[in-house]
């Protein structure tokens, strides 16, 4: 009998010995296909049957014998301050990678199990990043170093450690180095003062992987002062950025991102906002954020700058710019900055000290010092100094260095030269790292004793000059970790813990015991100074134009490289909440790629039709820098300069430096360059060849289509919106019109169902599409507050992705009457969506099982336990914000491990023991095959109302500023774009923003299907002449932008 | 064929009759004995008095039964109306009045009394012999023994009764000569299958949908724990807050078992028990209490003579008795501290409790029922002010109370997120 043979695999096409073999185990047999002869069938019925009555037993037997005995152990002494179920806040500050965020950890039982900004600081006002929000998980993350190492062996001890460093440093001749990245502590630098008084001729070198010298020399250049001012972006009317990402990595994103929204709020009764103009190679997030935005070359930086500043009446000549488009960008920057005035800001992402002299002397020119930049209080975070750094490596390899103790950096890894990093470290005699994992420069050296995590440390950061923010433990050190502070008090003499070296200062700075307590309860002390314009001294300005005119524009592609928002410089790439958050521009997650435009796609023959987003197999490019030669997939995306590649910077690490971030994209540091002063981020003539290979990106973009449903989004030029501020309210009355016209009721009359009564509380939510950065801090404060699952990559490519509120990207360019696409005047829209809570919810009436139904305060609610996983919700909600646990993602499954196979390493890795510390007691972690989605934080609604029971009083939804409830999305928003509150209460925010203060930008997404959302957004407003919006010739009505290009279809599909 | 018809015609209503007849029993049964734990129990045993009268016998003292439903409902009405039987055990209670329980209807009422007349009596019986544990399920599981037996007994009957019928009709056959065909015995008479078949699926299915649903429940737990800690010694004798240790009723959502500090701010000074009544374990034995103390020494690192800690004390392993599954969320301060809830309402007498067992089966039905027919502090929490309507429809008399129901107390994300 001949068969028809379906088949999987190729052993399975042979019948190889080895397959056959394999077929023999349990489960492992065909289905039976023939219809002929069941019985003698491979799996005949009867078969079947007894497969599965027996398997029904085994599950009942294994499921139902017996209840599992628990305990109950509670304290021996239970501390004053605990009680087992009510989580405990601690200020404390998140200091990473240049960051410093006064920050306030939630600890539960113990356990640290959210960040949130503290709202007390005047830096920050309580805003976070996603880099933020993730870190409680790096607290818990495997890969960390849990002894001290000497020669990759334990040490049991800390004091055989240090008698083997202090064996070492007495044998070693030549200098001791201390190499940090930028110590923003005042205790810790007067303990490495300490430290290195002790050693002669020793030194301190900070070493910043993503480097501001440029900026720190040029201000000692032109201030004397080799330090970052204050910027204030909410004073500014005009905000010029030259390729400077301050919403996302630039200096202090989280302040700068607050005051930036500050300007950006819309006041209905007098509709003004600042203006921002970006020129970059790439498209940024901060780029995408602005009113109008020019692309030019990275080496024509220079060349920008100087012609902004020739053209606003600096005495230097403009050199010569090709691009015409440019030019007139140029020329209306420099009116909108001459109306602007003092009110102005120029910012630069360059690192090119020549370009910033340019920079300051554009605002000195301005007078923007004193008014939107300020001396008196300095960025003390960024401090690295890129020629020290260089000039450390080169006396290493001098062989000149004795002892080398490394803190908080990873040269080996990011530094740029690494080879040669190597080599120098080699021959220094007693090298020692402080970091917190084996990664790649730790395991090159000889002794290693980790560091606490931030959440497990005391410690303090003056972020600002006069802006202290202090650190303390939230638990007990995990693994055998010490401060690196008590190891150099320590090695120079100085017995006590840094503990108490930092107690004992402060409090003696602070002069009494309340004093300080209270100081370290709040997290934040700060003292403000008056605002200072510093001494601007012009020197230095006609050598950087002189400089800038001699550089000249390489031929062929150029290069830039630059750090994603999640990831920054890579130190924290094994997290995998921010490895999967995709990233704001992209939407691709797990890994880095060459970004390149559809100018150079063509160039190269990559096709981008229609199919090209949703395919997710990239073609692969080499390109070639100098002698380094890199393989890269590409990515296509609209607002690149045309000869630009863009590539990510903290991937490709070390497999040592854990599950999560070993070997995901490549490492590109070995591209960045040193110019003789400062490390350059971008390269000139870059060889480009397509590969024949192909590799596949995970990004979402592509994932929860809209049907085609377009009036998802609302944007309008500034200049439409004041002359007729009532377009869209007058659009939605329409709406009234056509659908309920009897009674003008379109709640109720537009439906067969009845309306559900709220007698109490109503949740609603308002996203202010004007604030809105983009930045993805939501996505993961989401994440931590709600237990999300991470799925890795190979799910992310099979649109599994769990995230419960996702940013949608909209790009959207215009066709001139000629039909072409105008792809320079590109706009880009960042909308939150998330679960809507409709009223007349589609999900709702669809589950056979009623899983998903209506509260009586608003809240679509979905109980995990009775879903069976049929999907039809997911099927029927028009916004695609339904999840569905395709496989058992959070090791809920009472067989350990069974979706090892099957899953990536990462996923398994957040299944540790260690790792589900972070896991928040009061959300349910979801098994496999239910759906789940955005529940509003209903644990935070529950517990709010429940502090308000007990205190006896009406519940506080905004009211005054006071607040019982806040969704974690809101609480972790930077620039405050999400409002949640009570809509049946007239004093909250929401009810407010929604009958009274925004009513001409009020809207709910797809109003016209009647759904009734319960989550309203504020329209975009973009402060440009441009046109903005759809064009009324293209579309009977306005639908947002974007849906008109097709040649190349320049829309990555919504 | 036609002879099956008759057959079928004639059981069938019968069978449906007994069944019917049964379950309706047991489901009364069922209803009141749930209905008396839930609301009388924390008052009122059978026969003994607690707080309120021993309620064997209720029926004989009230000659008219429509005030005694009135006085269930609202007691403080029947004894304004001056009903001398009610004015009576006002008096003799030290004029403690009954709670009301208006939610209860007639039905219930009876139920609750034929609990008391039926089940209760056995009930007590077990409780004087056993610990306060099995007993009121060993006075259940005899009820139904009885039914069963009687179910039985009137099958048999019935079969007989078939069986005599046939016999007797082929008798009668043969006498008036008309063939019939050959007898079939009982057990392959295709109608006597069928009814067993169906009894058998019916029985099956019952029991287990009755396993499946209570599979993770476990009323009646009492494990042993690792010291005698008696709370009919501490919460009943010496009247100790349930508070004191379990504070944590008041702030969180859990009760939290006290630490071993808070067992010793008293074991410091009582380092013996002597004056209490005896108590014994659930095989009879007597339980040195002096020597418990002991234990709790040993855990806590103390020296009763020096009066020292060893600072060598270790954390008590208790036994978890209440457990609720994962994807439960329960908190004590929602009904201790908001709702005006007495532990005893779920926990049962533990003031009686020498070693605690779980009292209620803690099963979704039951939290449901509860949440039903309980009060909120409506108008004493300000926190209800935002449910403007209902204080309009109260204030109208529209409304006389709210449920916790009303106010979304049954919704799924109120106890599952």
């Amino acid at each position: 009998m001949k068969q028809k043979k379906y088949w999987q695999s190729f052993g399975e096409l042979k019948s190889s010995e080895n397959y056959q073999e394999r077929v023999q185990d349990e489960f492992g047999e065909d289905l039976s296909t023939d219809n002929q002869d069941l019985m003698g069938a491979t799996a005949p019925r009867r078969d079947f049957l007894k497969y599965l009555g027996f398997s029904t037993a085994a599950a009942a037997a294994a499921a139902s014998c017996e209840m599992p005995v628990k305990k109950s152990i509670p304290y021996l002494n239970k501390p004053d301050s605990i009680i087992p179920g009510i989580p405990n806040y601690y200020a404390t500050t998140y200091v990473m990678d240049g960051d410093a965020v006064p920050v306030v950890a939630k600890v539960r039982d113990g356990r640290p199990i959210k960040i949130e900004g503290n709202e007390l600081s005047a830096i920050t006002k309580g805003g976070t990043s996603a880099r933020v929000q993730a870190s409680v998980l790096g607290l818990y993350d495997t890969a960390r170093l849990r002894y001290p190492l000497a020669a990759g062996k334990e040490v049991s001890t800390f004091d055989a450690f240090d008698k083997l460093v202090a064996e070492g440093m007495a044998k070693a001749s030549g200098s001791v180095v201390l190499l940090t990245g930028s110590i923003s502590s005042v205790t810790t630098r007067q303990v490495i003062a300490q430290f290195l008084a002790k050693f002669p001729g020793s030194k301190h070198v900070q070493y910043d992987a993503l480097s501001v010298s440029g900026l720190l020399n040029a201000n000692a250049a032109t201030f004397g002062n080799r330090a970052v001012p204050s910027y204030d972006f909410s004073k500014a009317k005009t905000i010029v950025s030259l390729g400077a990402d301050f919403l996302g990595t630039w200096l202090s994103p989280v302040e700068y991102a607050r005051q930036y929204a500050a300007g950006r709020k819309i006041d209905q009764k007098n509709p003004e906002m600042s203006k921002h103009i970006q020129f970059e190679s790439m498209l940024s997030m901060t780029g995408a954020n602005a009113d109008d935005r020019f692309v030019h070359l990275p080496s024509e930086e220079g060349a920008v700058a100087l012609a902004l500043y020739a053209a606003l009446g600096g005495s230097v000549s403009a050199p010569a710019l090709a691009d015409e488009r440019l030019k007139k960008g140029i020329n209306m920057t420099a009116a909108s900055l001459k109306a602007s005035g003092s009110a102005s800001l120029v910012v630069s992402g360059s690192n090119d000290t020549q370009v910033q002299i340019i920079v300051n002397a554009i605002n000195n020119l301005l007078g923007a010092y004193g008014n939107t930049i300020d001396w008196s209080a300095t960025l003390n975070t960024r401090q690295g100094d890129d020629a020290a750094m260089v000039q450390l490596v080169q006396e290493m390899n001098e062989g000149k260095v004795g002892a080398l103790l490394i803190q908080g950096v990873n040269p080996a890894y990011d530094y740029c030269d690494s080879k040669k990093f190597e080599s120098g470290l080699a021959k220094v005699a007693v090298s020692v790292s402080f970091n917190d994992r084996e990664d790649e420069t730790s395991v090159l050296c000889k002794f290693q004793i980790p560091d606490h995590h931030f959440l497990e440390s005391w410690g303090d950061a003056e972020i600002k000059t006069g802006y202290l923010s202090f650190i303390q433990p939230t638990i007990a050190p995990l693994f055998k970790t010490r401060a690196f502070q008590t190891s150099l008090l320590k090695w120079s003499g100085d017995q006590q813990a840094y503990g108490a070296y930092f107690k004992a200062y402060w409090l003696n700075r602070f002069g009494s015991q309340s004093a300080w307590d209270k100081a370290l309860q709040d997290g934040v002390v700060e003292t403000a100074a008056s605002a200072s314009a510093g001494s601007f001294n012009g020197t230095a300005v006609s050598a950087a134009a002189t400089a800038i005119a001699g550089v000249k524009s390489p031929a062929g592609k150029q290069l830039v490289l630059y750090p994603k928002v999640a990831i920054g410089s890579g130190k924290e790439a094994n997290n995998p909440w921010l490895q999967e958050m995709p990233d704001p521009i992209t939407k691709a997650t797990w890994d880095n790629y060459a970004i390149i435009s559809f100018a150079t796609a063509k160039e190269l023959g990559i096709v981008v039709d229609d199919n090209y987003e949703v395919e997710v197999t990239k073609p692969v490019i080499k390109i070639k820098v100098g002698q380094t030669e890199m393989s890269l997939p590409v990515l296509v995306i609209p607002g690149m300069h045309k000869d630009v590649i863009a590539v990510a910077l903290g991937y490709g690490r070390s497999e040592k430096s854990g599950r999560a971030s070993a070997n995901v994209g490549q490492n590109v540091f070995p591209l960045v360059s040193f110019n003789g002063s400062t490390f350059s981020y971008a390269a000139g003539s870059v060889a480009v060849e397509k590969t024949a290979t192909t590799f596949k990106l995970a990004y979402t973009q592509t994932h929860n289509q809209y049907e085609g449903r377009d009036e998802v989004v609302r944007e309008y030029a500034l200049s439409t919106f004041k002359k007729n501020p009532t377009i869209l309210a007058d659009e939605r009355h329409k709406l009234v019109e056509d659908y309920a016209s009897n009674t003008g009721d379109y709640a109720a009359e537009g439906t067969l169902y009845p309306s559900h009564p709220y007698p109490g509380a109503k949740w609603g939510m308002s996203i202010d599409l004007n604030s809105c950065i983009g930045c993805g801090a939501c996505t993961v404060a989401c994440t931590s507050e709600n237990n999300v699952a991470v799925v890795g990559k190979s799910e992310v490519l099979r649109a599994h992705e769990m995230h419960w509120l996702r940013i949608d990207r909209y790009f959207a360019t215009y066709r001139d009457d000629s039909g072409n696409d105008n792809l320079d005047d590109l706009n880009v829209v960042f909308m939150p969506m998330l679960c809507q809570h409709c009223d007349n919810a589609p999900c709702e009436n669809v589950c056979p099982v009623n899983a998903t139904n209506h509260s009586s305060e608003g809240l679509n609610q979905m109980t995990y336990n009775r879903c069976i996983g049929t999907r039809y919700c997911a099927n029927n909600c028009p916004y695609k914000v339904r999840r569905f646990n395709w496989s058992d993602y959070m090791g809920a499954d009472s067989f350990a491990d069974n979706q090892k196979a099957i899953l990536d390493d990462s996923v398994m890795m957040m299944n540790e023991d260690l790792t589900r510390m972070v896991l928040n007691p009061d959300v349910t972690v979801r098994s496999r095959g239910v759906i789940e989605k955005c529940s509003f934080c209903v644990q935070r609604l529950q517990e709010g109302k429940l502090k308000a029971k007990k205190e006896n009083r009406p519940l506080e939804t905004g009211a005054d500023g006071k607040w019982d409830i806040k969704t974690a999305c809101q609480q972790a928003c930077p620039t405050s774009a999400i409002v949640f509150g009570n809509v049946n209460d007239k004093n909250s925010p929401v009810t407010k923003i929604r009958s009274e203060e925004q009513t001409n930008r009020v809207f709910y997404s797809l109003e016209q299907i009647h759904v009734l959302p319960g989550v309203n957004y504020l329209a975009k407003i973009r402060n440009t002449d441009r046109h903005v919006g759809v064009a009324e010739e293209a579309h009977h009505a306005a639908a947002p932008a974007g849906e008109h290009a097709s040649e190349p279809k320049t829309e990555a599909a919504h | 064929m036609n002879q099956k018809r008759t057959v079928f015609q004639k059981y069938i209503p019968a069978l449906v009759l007994l069944v019917t007849l049964c379950l309706s029993f047991s489901l009364q049964a069922q209803d009141g004995k749930a209905l008396f734990n839930n609301k009388c129990a924390s008052c009122h045993a059978i026969d003994k008095k607690l707080v309120g009268p021993a309620l064997k016998g209720v029926e004989d003292r009230w000659d008219d039964k429509a005030m005694l439903y009135d006085w269930v409902r609202n007691s403080a009405a029947v004894i304004k109306k001056g009903y001398p039987r009610a004015v009576a055990v006002y008096n003799e209670y030290n004029k403690v009045q009954m709670t009301a329980f208006p939610e209860l209807k007639d039905a219930d009422i009876d139920a609750i009394l034929g609990y008391i007349n039926t089940g209760g009596a056995k009930k007590d019986e077990g409780a004087s012999t056993a610990a306060a544990g099995g007993a009121d399920k060993a006075g259940d599981d005899d009820a139904n023994l009885l039914y069963g037996i009687l179910t039985l007994i009137l099958a048999v009957i019935a079969l007989i009764l078939l069986q005599v019928n046939s016999n007797l009709r082929k008798m009668s056959d043969e006498t008036e000569g008309t063939a019939s065909a050959e007898p079939i015995p009982f057990y392959r008479n295709k109608a006597y299958i069928a009814i067993f078949a169906i009894l058998l699926f019916l029985g099956g299915g019952y029991l287990t949908f009755q396993g499946a649903q209570g599979l993770g429940r476990s009323k009646n737990y009492q494990p042993e724990q690792p010291i005698y800690y008696s709370h009919t010694v501490h919460a009943g004798v010496n009247q100790i807050s349930c508070l004191y240790c379990h504070g944590g009723a008041q702030e969180s959502k859990h009760a939290n078992i006290p630490s071993v500090n808070v067992c010793m701010n008293c074991h410091m000074g009582i380092n013996e028990y002597a004056k209490g009544p005896k108590i014994y374990r659930e095989d009879g034995t007597e339980v040195d209490g002096t020597a418990e103390i002991q234990k709790l020494y040993k855990f806590a690192g103390w020296n009763p003579d020096t009066k020292q800690y060893s600072g060598e004390g270790k954390p008590i392993e208790w036994i978890r008795i209440h457990n609720l599954p994962d994807h439960v969320y329960f908190n004590h301060a929602q009904h201790v501290n908001a709702g005006k809830q007495q532990c005893q309402t779920c926990h049962g007498e533990i003031q009686k409790m020498d070693e605690v067992y779980q009292f209620s089966d803690l099963s979704m039905g039951w939290c449901v029922n509860c949440h039903r027919e309980t009060k909120v502090q409506f108008t004493d929490n300000k926190f209800y002010s935002i449910y403007e309507k209902f204080h309009e429809d109260m204030k109208n008399n529209k409304l006389d109370s709210v449920t916790v129901e009303k106010i979304g107390g049954t919704e799924c994300q109120k106890c599952h997120y």
